[in-house]
Formats: C-alpha cells, sequence, structure tokens
C-alpha cells in the first residue's frame, strides 16, 4: 500500500542527499502541473528553497498535440527569466512513459540551458517508452498494464489506483 | 450555416470566419489559450513546437501590415512553415480564378490557409470549396467580419478589466465600412457585455444598426457618459464612394476622441484602436500616445490571440 507521508519523506530524504552530494546551491525548483506542483509545494516548503517555485504547463509540448489537440484547461508556465546556468530541481507525481519530462525539458531549455536538471518524482511506475530515469523517487512500483495511479490534492494529497477500461 | 461550417462534428473549431454562431464557452477558451501564450514572451527561444510540419498560407487578396505580420509571427511561433502571398502581385492579375489558386496551393500539401480578402464571403467561399483537412482562417473580408481582431480586443479588455459583465463599450466612427466592428458587436454581446454603444452621424451607420444589439447615439459628448472602454474605427476613406462627410477636420470636431472629450468617460476608461490610426481625424495624438491608449497592447496580443486561433482550428479533426 502507497503512504504518502512516506512517500514524501521518501522523497524529501532523497532530493536531501543530492543536493549535498552535488553541492547545490540555490538551487530552482520547478514543479509539472497539476500534481507535480502539489508535490513540489511540499518539498520546497520542507527543503527551505528560497527563490518562489517555478510552475510548468506541458500542454503545448505534449508530442501528442495531434491526437487530443489543445488542452483548453492549459495555464501559463511562470518560470523565472534566468533559467541559463541554474540548478534546477524538477518534480513531477507520477513517472510512467517519460513523455511528460521529455515535454518538459524542452520547454525548460527553451527558457534557458540550465547547469543541470535533477528529477524527482513522487511514485516512479513501470511502462517507460523513451530512456530518461528520475533521479530520486519516493517509491518504485510495478503495475498491470491496466492500472493507473491518479494523485489528488492538493489538500489532502492522496494516491488512488483506478483499473482503467481496455476497451476506452 | 456559417456556424455548421465553423465547427467540427465534436464542436470543436475548424475554421475561424465569423464571431457568428460562436458561443461564450468557445470565445472564452480562445482568450484562456491565448493568455498561455502571452507567457512566451518571458523565454529565450519564442517557439513551441506545436504545428512543426504544418504549412500555413496567408493569402491576403488586399494590403495588410499589423495582421499579416502578427499571423506571420504567430504562425511561426507555434513552429509551421508560412507563407505570405500578396495577390495582387501574383498569378491572379494574370487571369487565374481564386479556385483556380486554391487548388494549385493546395497540390503544395498546404495545411491552412489565411485569407484576408475584399469581398464579403471570401474566407467563407474557400472554406467551402477546400479540401476537407484544410482549416480557413477569415483575416478580413470586405465589411462582413474579420473575427481574430475582434478577439484580439476583447482579450485586451479582459486583461485590464477582468469581467465583461458590468463593462459599457463605445464604438466609435465609421461603423457603416466598418468589418471590425460588427466582429466586435457579436464577440462582446456574447461576451455579455452591460452595453455596447455605437457613436456615429447617421451617415456612418448601417440601417437598422439596433438590430445588432446595441444602443445608438449620434453624439460623442453625450455618448461618452459612464463608458469603460472606447474603441476608436478608422476613417475608412477610401472606401468612401459618396459623400458622407462634410470634411475631416468637420468630422474630428464632432467625433474626434481628444483629450477634454475623454474626460466625459470613466476616468479608468481605455482607449482603443484596431489601427491604422489617422491622427488628428479620428483620434487627437495626445490621446492616441496617452495613458489611457492600449493600442500598441492591442498589437502584441495579436500575435497570441491567432497563435491560440491556429492551434485550436489545426488540433485533429473528427477522425481517429
Amino acid at each position: 500500500m502507497l503512504e504518502i507521508h512516506d512517500l514524501l519523506n521518501n522523497l524529501e530524504a532523497g532530493l536531501n542527499r543530492i543536493i549535498v552530494e552535488r553541492q547545490l546551491t540555490n538551487p530552482l525548483m520547478i514543479g509539472i502541473r497539476t500534481g507535480g506542483v502539489w508535490i513540489a509545494e511540499q518539498m520546497h516548503q520542507r527543503l527551505n528553497i528560497a527563490e518562489p517555485l517555478g510552475l510548468l504547463d506541458i500542454s503545448f509540448y505534449r508530442d501528442d498535440f495531434s491526437q487530443i489537440g489543445v488542452n483548453p484547461n492549459v495555464k501559463p508556465s511562470q518560470l523565472p527569466q534566468h533559467i541559463e546556468g541554474r540548478n534546477i530541481i524538477l518534480i513531477d507525481d507520477v513517472f510512467y512513459t517519460g513523455r511528460t519530462i521529455r515535454a518538459a525539458l524542452n520547454e525548460i531549455f527553451d527558457y534557458g540551458r540550465p547547469n543541470q536538471v535533477i528529477l524527482g518524482v513522487l511514485i516512479e511506475r513501470d511502462g517507460r517508452q523513451i530512456p530518461l530515469c528520475p533521479d530520486c523517487v519516493g517509491a518504485s512500483v510495478t503495475l498491470n498494464a491496466d492500472q493507473r495511479i491518479k494523485l489528488t490534492g492538493p489538500d489532502p494529497l492522496a494516491i488512488h489506483l483506478q483499473i482503467i477500461d481496455a476497451a476506452a | 450555416m456559417a456556424n455548421n461550417l465553423q465547427l467540427n462534428a465534436e464542436g470543436k473549431l475548424k475554421h475561424f470566419l465569423t464571431i457568428e454562431g460562436l458561443e461564450k464557452g468557445l470565445l472564452t477558451e480562445i482568450l484562456d489559450v491565448a493568455e498561455s501564450f502571452i507567457g512566451m514572451n518571458d523565454q529565450q527561444i519564442k517557439k513551441v513546437p506545436l504545428l512543426r510540419g504544418k504549412t500555413i498560407v496567408n493569402l491576403f487578396f488586399e494590403n495588410s501590415t499589423r495582421t499579416r505580420t502578427t499571423f506571420e509571427l504567430a504562425a511561426k511561433r507555434l513552429s509551421a512553415d508560412v507563407l505570405s502571398m500578396s495577390i495582387s502581385t501574383s498569378s491572379t492579375s494574370k487571369g487565374e480564378s481564386l479556385l483556380d489558386t486554391i487548388r494549385n496551393l493546395e497540390a503544395m500539401f498546404v495545411d491552412m490557409f489565411v485569407v484576408r480578402h475584399a469581398i464579403s464571403g471570401a474566407a467563407h467561399f474557400i472554406a467551402q470549396q477546400t479540401a476537407p483537412h484544410i482549416s480557413v482562417i477569415n483575416a478580413g473580408d470586405g465589411q462582413h467580419a474579420h473575427p481574430t481582431q475582434a478577439m484580439l480586443d476583447m482579450f485586451t479588455i479582459r486583461q485590464i478589466k477582468q469581467d465583461f459583465s458590468n463593462l459599457k463599450v463605445a464604438i466609435i466612427g465609421d461603423i457603416l465600412h466598418s468589418r471590425v466592428a460588427r466582429s466586435q458587436i457579436q464577440a462582446l454581446n456574447t461576451l455579455g457585455v452591460a452595453e455596447v454603444r455605437v457613436i456615429a452621424p447617421k451617415t456612418l451607420l448601417p440601417a437598422h444598426v439596433e438590430s445588432l444589439g446595441v444602443n445608438v447615439s449620434h453624439s460623442l459628448t453625450a455618448g461618452l457618459k459612464d463608458i469603460d472602454v472606447i474603441i476608436m474605427l478608422r476613417l475608412q476613406k477610401e472606401r468612401m464612394t459618396s459623400a458622407l462627410l462634410p470634411s475631416e477636420s468637420e468630422y474630428f470636431k464632432c467625433f474626434g476622441l481628444t483629450e477634454d472629450k475623454l474626460k466625459i468617460a470613466k476616468p479608468d476608461a481605455i482607449v482603443m484602436h484596431p489601427g491604422p490610426i489617422n491622427r488628428g481625424v479620428e483620434i487627437d495624438s495626445k490621446v492616441a500616445d496617452g495613458p489611457q491608449s492600449v493600442i500598441l497592447k492591442q498589437v502584441s496580443n495579436g500575435i497570441a490571440i491567432r497563435m491560440a486561433i491556429m492551434a485550436m482550428a489545426m488540433q485533429k479533426q473528427g477522425v481517429v
């Protein structure tokens, strides 16, 4: 059973370890809308990061635009002007195929060239489709093909395991 | 009819030809998507990959600077390949028909036409005739409609005033010849403003103008009272075939927006103009360049709104 508080603690510990190991001073944290922002808000507070949290909406960078079109709920991304040379901690809720992260990296690099990007996710599940992986995770799980993880929040944050109808 | 043509089976935008028949929800969605594109101005690389590999042709049968360049920039920021054609200088002057021009461009695997034409209904005609996978955007047709201009104006109004429901909006000047005014009136009423007021001499108003859902005033000083948004229109000299006005200076005296007249409107009223402006004819330079003017903001917003409309019209249509 996935317990949200344990996962948040694990992710915080993992990020702390990386910050120390890589001697990251003044990192910039960015959350991916929507679930990633909820997790990032928690991490931002717990890790005492000074600079305001950056918000990333990857809708315009998705690789499935030609299938699903424009997301009508798209919100502007809010990133600081200076991405160039920064150490970025990118946060998402669930890492699955890797496509969201590819889109996020493409968008971030359009704002400038960061020094490094570290990826932290609450849950990594199996099913990668491109060669990317997170640097630290709250938990790694293996699911059946018809199972999906959904996060609800921001208050309270909760994890749900859903069964997807194969015909859908 | 126009309605059906603009939307696909799922009710999503396919062509953008006129505001008429589009619902508030869709107009609001366009404004919301455009809002997100405004954020792109902070990016070092001002481009998103949405329309990569798509080809957009700007077909301008009539002169334009602002509209053509902002459409071109919008297409480029969406990563589309864009071709801008001024048709008066190309094949049609050699006698090629409109339909033949379209067929030839279709044969070059085009995905979207952006059309400006002096004849009302030209964009509609192309949308009806063109191949089913192609989207058509109306960039101004005759005296009929200029829907992307109206949407960028709505966007600018929302940016500053936030909510439409309490707004009183005055549209001033040459309503008779203005496709912009027609589209603005439809958009303002669909979005639910408190009042749309047109202010013009009788000779510059279409017959039965009230049926468009506006109040009418023939006096600028009386009409500007309580107004939140002032939209000035250009005096379209090139369209004025009959003697509708005594003289330009006479017009300025009665209907030109000066600092004194501006004081009659609400103190936080904004001044808009679709451009190009005739300084000293419909608007005084002090007002056009003054603190209440948002004319250049309108130009900037034209890029984001056109990006939103092009992206939405290019999303996958129907067939899975």
